[in-house]
């Protein structure tokens, strides 16, 4: 799919506009994931903008694509993305984490619309994802799965049990990502548990594995098209990002990790987006 | 009663039978399908049955993630790894997530034998009992192991169902009816209630057998359901016989035995027994060796039920 330029620069307004709102549900909050939530945006947008087959007003149609974020604590940006495609009430952002809300810390099927599975505690994704890519096999349907993973998720045993299920069981209508920001809240992925060569690894358990700017729409938005062609063998796309980006005090901070900004820092970081 | 068949093999039939009467029954395993008796299904519906390989988590993720599409996933291993290994996996995708998954787990208790402490499971239903949106389910015989199956497959939510290695005498009839968490009357007594799970009910049979020889009316209640537990049993029990035994094979922390005594402390305190493995771990043996070693028997229940009675007030 080749983007124009009127389409990447719509695109990427709705991404910008998806920032403001992961700051300032996050800063209401006064707590969550800040720099990996701002790290998926393009991934995010791609998606649920570009690829994914899937209606906002019937959730639960029986053929949509399914979407899995595994790292759960990326919630915020795709509690943005729902509501701004009105799979429940915008209102609800700014209730995020209350007690009055319906929007929990980590993503929860039951209460909310668009949701698949509830994540958080990591590692489970991948699999739920397969359980997903079989049924589809199963019923002969076209339905595709797509599952996020964090970098630093990988280091779940459960991820490589799953990476070895998908490949068994040719799961083509499966693509993962990996969110490669590589910091993770202890530190960098390097120092805390290396994973690397994660395109070797992943390859040798049997996947196409794809490379790309996890922030460049065109990239995204190719590497998703090759996916598709794809047969036999699941797609990876390690999707290289920033954690933090976009807001230039926020970008490769391990702090933000899992702190939400203060009303101070919010306020710079919109100066900082609305000047884009 | 009469002969002993394995709740385990009626299973693996059971499984079958209605594999054919409802198309959305996926079958998953992991590397035990000889020993769980799912390879009976995967011979009949290859194209429904996932061998998942000695990756218990993976396992059940991935069916949770077969159950979103409306499938509905029988789960199979042993006790010990289903529970254990997988617990976080069983909290997360199916209990918090509310997904329609049968968790059907062979070789609990001591009664594995001889593969020991390891393959032995005495804390499954403990680690099952306290996930919300969990319900538990122990057949006492082949027959009510069919029943509950054929309940299950139209029931909705993540349930546990707790089979056996061993082969367990038969106590129900074809008549009988399952129904999830109702305790289920066996024989009716006034002077103390054994309340059994497992292949403990047909051993309190025997038990209820010695004590009314004795003139004692022992009442024995099949808790088939641990969760959701019936608490109008165990209160009208406690009320009408004033004494209660409590026998399963399993830890007496978390199985049944606290299950009841949670009720009995908050509504009516009244003497009672826990019959169990005591806080320790299995060993090698045969099985109704280790059913001896480990105080299972109907003469242990003969006697706490004495010792029990004693402790009446008035």
């Amino acid at each position: 799919m080749l983007l124009t330029e009127k389409k990447e620069a719509e695109l990427q307004e709705i991404a910008r506009q998806l920032r403001v709102e992961v700051l300032k549900m996050l800063t209401n909050a006064g707590s969550g994931h800040t720099g990996g939530s701002l790290s998926i945006i393009e991934i995010l947008v791609t998606l649920y903008y570009l690829k994914l087959r899937h209606d906002p007003q019937n959730p639960f149609w029986s053929e949509r694509d399914r979407f899995v974020l595994s790292k759960g604590h990326g919630a915020p940006a795709l509690y943005a993305v729902l509501a701004r495609l009105k799979y429940f009430d915008s209102a609800e952002l700014q209730k995020l984490r209350k007690i009055d809300g319906m929007l929990q810390g980590h993503p929860f099927n039951v209460s909310t619309p668009g949701i698949e599975i509830s994540t958080g505690s990591l590692g489970q994704g991948l699999s739920v994802a397969n359980g997903m890519a079989l049924a589809a096999k199963l019923n002969q349907a076209k339905w595709r799965v797509y599952v996020l993973l964090g970098d630093g998720e990988t280091q779940e045993g459960q991820i490589w049990e799953a990476a070895m299920t998908s490949a068994h069981y040719h799961l083509d209508n499966l693509c993962a990502i990996i969110d490669a920001n590589k910091l993770q809240i202890d530190g960098p992925l390097c120092s805390i548990m290396n994973v690397e060569p994660l395109k070797q690894k992943w390859q040798s358990f049997g996947w196409q594995v794809l490379e790309t700017n996890g922030h460049d729409l065109s990239c995204l938005a190719a590497a998703f098209d090759q996916s598709e062609k794809t047969q036999k063998v699941p797609s990876l796309i390690i999707a290289h990002t920033i954690k933090g980006k976009g807001v230039s005090f926020m970008e490769g901070k391990i702090e933000y990790h899992g702190v939400a900004p203060t009303k101070e820092e919010l306020k710079k970081a919109l100066v900082e987006l609305e000047n884009v | 009663m009469s002969k002993s068949i394995g709740t385990r093999d009626v299973y693996g039939e059971v499984l079958v039978r209605l594999g054919k009467q409802i198309p959305e029954i996926v079958v998953l395993d992991a590397d035990l399908s000889c020993s769980t008796r799912t390879a009976q299904f995967a011979k009949v519906f290859p194209e429904r049955f996932f061998n998942m390989g000695i990756a218990e988590q993976d396992m059940i993720s991935t069916a949770a993630g077969l159950a979103t599409t409306g499938k509905i996933p029988f789960v199979n291993t042993f006790a010990i790894f289903a529970t254990g290994r997988a617990w976080d996996q069983i909290r997360q995708s199916l209990c918090y997530s509310q997904q329609n998954v049968k968790i059907v787990a062979t070789h609990s208790g001591i009664t594995v034998g001889e593969d020991s402490a390891t393959h032995q499971a005495n804390e499954d239903i403990s680690l099952m009992r306290v996930l919300p949106n969990m319900s538990v389910i122990v057949p006492a015989d082949a027959i009510e192991t069919e029943k509950a199956m054929e309940f299950l497959v139209q029931d909705k939510g993540p349930t546990y169902l707790r089979l056996s290695r061993h082969k367990f005498p038969i106590i129900h009839d074809e008549e009988y009816i399952f129904q999830k968490g109702k305790a289920v009357l066996i024989e009716d007594g006034s002077d103390v209630t054994i309340m059994a799970t497992g292949i403990m009910v047909s051993k309190a049979l025997e038990a209820m057998e010695i004590l009314k020889k004795e003139g004692i009316g022992a009442r024995v209640l099949n808790f088939s359901t641990i969760k959701p537990i019936d608490q109008e049993a165990i209160i009208k029990a406690a009320q009408q016989t004033g004494a209660i035994v409590t026998a399963e094979e399993h830890s007496i922390i978390g199985g049944l035995g606290s299950a009841v005594a949670e009720i009995l402390a908050e509504f009516c305190p009244t003497p009672l027994k826990r019959i169990g493995i005591r806080d320790s771990f299995g060993i090698s043996g045969d099985a109704e060796d280790l059913l001896h070693y480990f105080g299972l028997t109907p003469e242990v229940i003969v006697k706490e039920v004495k010792d029990v009675i004693a402790r009446k007030k008035g």
